[in-house]
């Protein structure tokens, strides 16, 4: 309650709820904790060094200034536009520093010496993504707007690589020295997600059509898709071996296709069996949103079975259709990861790699870039079902107008 | 044109239409009208097949319409459904050109109709053509259901409800602007409706549905003078059946020689509108009047006897 007369209160405090906590996390991590780790080798305990001292000299005041007012301006309530700046700052002022701070850092002429982020960079970066991230939202961008900042972001990101700012991080030493390895694995990767979705929908989109005729294939196909679903994938993936293995060694002809017990068949197979429940249920789900009178009305206006499909039914259902496809992707990048450890390749082969030599580096160069390639099939995905929406969201007040017809 | 003959269709034991037979000559407008739940939409879905019949024959044109497979006889039966059904994914333009588009008419040609069929039911083709449905207001989607049934100038039009979302004023005019086409192309039109004034306002002839069954199928004038049940009696509002009547014919048909003092009445306005002026103004005679000139004179006596009956 109001504590007198004499002293007025500002009803609201001129501060952003989210923008505040971003803020505060932002500056205890550059405070408290270190920006840089610092190791002889690879493998060797890490000195841990915060930005003061990880930052050559005269770099560490304009870095520290430039991340403080950023922060505070996220704290005020400013529009989204000056948040957007405030986190793209950060951002490029948090890249930049990691840089320059690398090149202080290692020794030169030394091979072995290895310089990464530590936690306060990772904080650092979560606080001022996810502000970037805010803003983002706040302006409500359209599908093509998204779509054109995430080709921003990426060509920035190309930009501090091409640079050459980057060279003497830790993760980009262990890339300097398999270059080949990781474009080719990065490949398989890419293609293995790729091609398991794609397959996923031929097989999936005809037999959930099929399935909403067919009751009985409807009654058996969807729960046995439900228990596949629920194999742990670590299970499905090593379940798949021996059966292969019998497949390439009975059936003529098998292994020179390229099927064998471990590899890239299993890995292929078992991304294909998590993907089919996502994309049949959301197909059955897209077609069960048809309004029947639509249906009906394709049928009084004399289009055929197909056409019905193909005019009416799938362009309605897309974008729910699409929203499953979205799961099958965003989860194909990450499950294919575990293809590293079936001889399937992709950038699982890093991961287990570094887990097995205990070089965290090794690990962040599988496990970065699948993160990145996650965030941008989900924006990316979420942007096209926007894009495929007939009738945009709030504006079901006139479509319930209409319908009340009599 | 539309030869309906014993015509069933159940639903488990209960039968939605039952034994229904009725034939709608070319050109004319039969209008069918019951109470909800009596079978008005069933018995229209089982003439372009949306529904199949349990048992009976329909033909149109002399034609079993078992005949041709369902996709080519509905592209000649243009169809406007109960509360419009028009295709939410599509502009209103696309949702007119469905069926010639189906049919497969050069492009040119289904503009230049979608055009011409958006003025006829004004709305004006450049503010409405790009529209999505959502964008529509209930009577718009209506009268755009109705355009996209006429598109193709089918033969043979089936309508249920069309005009249920319009209020009385616009109901009117696209009750007008629906006999003008019919009359223009002389299609022959079958429509459901549970109001039996829009029913005796267009139909040629009226059939009353009660439960399933047919109970009467005649010209408007018969069925007013000779209700065949008390239901299609209930219908009719007993009250008004002489006022009914008296609106169904126009001044010309009961025109005598003759003069009367007073302001003319136009030759074209109905019975009823005659009998009130004759009562408002306190004159049994009135002068009639037609391209300016007068023509006759109408006398309340012959107004009252009209109202009584059937001659
Ligand atoms: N597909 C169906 N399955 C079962 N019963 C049905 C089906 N279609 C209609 N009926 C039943 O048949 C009867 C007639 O329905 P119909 O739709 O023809 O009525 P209607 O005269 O058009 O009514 P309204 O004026 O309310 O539109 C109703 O009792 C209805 O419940
Ligand atoms: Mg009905």
């Amino acid at each position: 309650m109001s504590t007198g007369l004499d002293a007025p209160r500002p009803m609201r405090l001129p501060i952003d709820t989210l923008g505040a906590t971003l803020a505060v996390l932002a500056l205890a991590a550059l405070s408290l904790q270190p920006l840089m780790l610092l190791r002889p080798n690879r493998i060797a305990a890490a000195q841990a060094l915060p930005f003061w001292n990880a930052l050559p000299s005269g770099l560490e005041l304009a870095f520290g200034s430039i991340m403080t007012l950023a922060a505070l301006l996220l704290v005020t309530r400013v529009g989204a536009k000056a948040r957007l700046a405030a986190g793209v700052a950060g951002l490029i002022a948090l890249g930049i520093a990691i840089g320059l701070s690398a090149a202080h850092l290692a020794p030169p002429g030394n091979a072995y010496a290895r310089v990464s982020p530590a936690a306060g960079a990772w904080v650092l970066l979560f606080a001022f993504a996810l502000a970037l991230a805010d803003a983002l939202v706040r302006m409500r961008l359209s599908p093509l707007g998204r779509i054109a900042a995430l080709i921003v972001a990426i060509l920035v990101l190309a930009g501090f690589f091409a640079s050459g700012l980057w060279r003497d991080l830790s993760v980009l030493r262990e890339y300097a020295s398999r270059s080949d390895a990781f474009s080719r694995e990065l490949r398989v990767h890419a293609a293995l997600s790729v091609f398991s979705l794609l397959a996923a929908v031929v097989i999936g989109l005809p037999l959930a059509i099929a399935m909403r005729r067919i009751a009985p294939l409807r009654r058996v196909l969807l729960p046995a898709l439900n228990v596949l679903q629920t194999v742990p994938s670590m299970a499905l993936f090593g379940l798949l071996i021996a059966p292969l293995a019998w497949v390439a060694a009975q059936v003529p002809g098998a292994s020179a296709l390229g099927i064998a017990g471990i590899g890239v068949a299993p890995a292929f197979l078992a991304l294909l069996a998590y993907s089919l429940l996502p994309i049949v249920a959301s197909t059955i789900t897209g077609f069960e949103a048809v309004p029947a009178e639509t249906r009906e009305a394709a049928d009084a206006m004399g289009m055929t079975a197909r056409q019905k499909l193909v005019q009416v039914e799938l362009p309605l259902a897309l974008p729910v259709i699409l929203t499953g496809v979205r799961i099958v992707l965003v989860q194909n990048i990450g499950l294919s990861v575990i293809a590293g450890l079936v001889g399937g390749g992709g950038l699982g082969v890093f991961v287990f790699q570094g887990i097995s030599q205990t070089a965290i580096d090794l690990v962040l160069l599988g496990a970065l870039p699948t993160v990145a390639m996650s965030f941008a099939a989900a924006v990316l995905l979420d942007a096209l079902i926007d894009l495929t929406r007939h009738q945009p969201r709030g504006k079901a007040r006139a479509s319930a107008l209409t319908s009340e017809a009599p | 044109m539309i030869e309906i003959e014993n015509v069933s269709r159940l639903y488990g034991e209960v039968a939605a239409v039952s034994h229904v037979s009725l034939d709608v000559g070319q050109s004319e407008i039969a209008v069918i009208v019951g109470t909800s739940g009596s079978g008005k939409t069933t018995l229209l879905r089982m003439v372009n097949r949306l529904v199949e019949p349990s048992s009976g024959t329909i033909r149109i044109n002399g034609r079993d319409i078992r005949d041709q497979p369902a996709p080519a006889l509905r592209r000649g039966i243009g169809y406007a459904l109960q509360g419009h059904g028009l295709f939410p994914h599509r502009t209103v333009a696309e949702n007119i050109a469905t069926v010639p588009a189906l049919l497969g008419w050069p492009q040119t040609r289904i503009r230049a109709r979608v055009d011409e069929l958006l003025s006829l039911f004004h709305l004006d083709p450049a503010l409405f053509r790009d529209r999505m449905p959502y964008e529509l207001s209930g009577g718009q989607s209506q009268r755009v259901g109705v355009a996209r049934a006429l598109a193709a100038e089918p033969p043979v039009l089936l309508m249920d409800e069309p005009f249920g979302a319009l209020d009385p004023i616009i109901r009117e005019k696209a009750q007008d602007d629906l006999a003008a086409i019919q009359k223009r192309y002389g299609t022959t039109v079958m429509l459901v409706t549970h109001d039996m004034d829009e029913a005796l306002r267009l139909g040629t002839r009226i059939g009353v549905m009660d439960g399933g069954r047919l109970v009467q199928y005649d010209r408007p004038q018969a069925i007013i003078a000779e209700p065949a049940t008390d239901f299609v009696r209930s219908l009719l509002g007993a009250g008004e059946r002489a006022l009914r009547l008296l609106s169904l014919t126009t001044i010309e048909d009961i025109l005598e020689p003759g003069d009367a003092p007073g302001e003319p009445v136009a030759a074209a306005l109905s019975l009823r509108a005659a009998l009130s002026e004759s009562l408002w103004s306190r004159r049994a005679a009135l002068p009639v009047e037609k391209d300016g000139r007068i023509i006759g004179r109408i006398t309340r006596t012959a107004l009252e006897a009209r109202a009584a009956g059937p001659l």
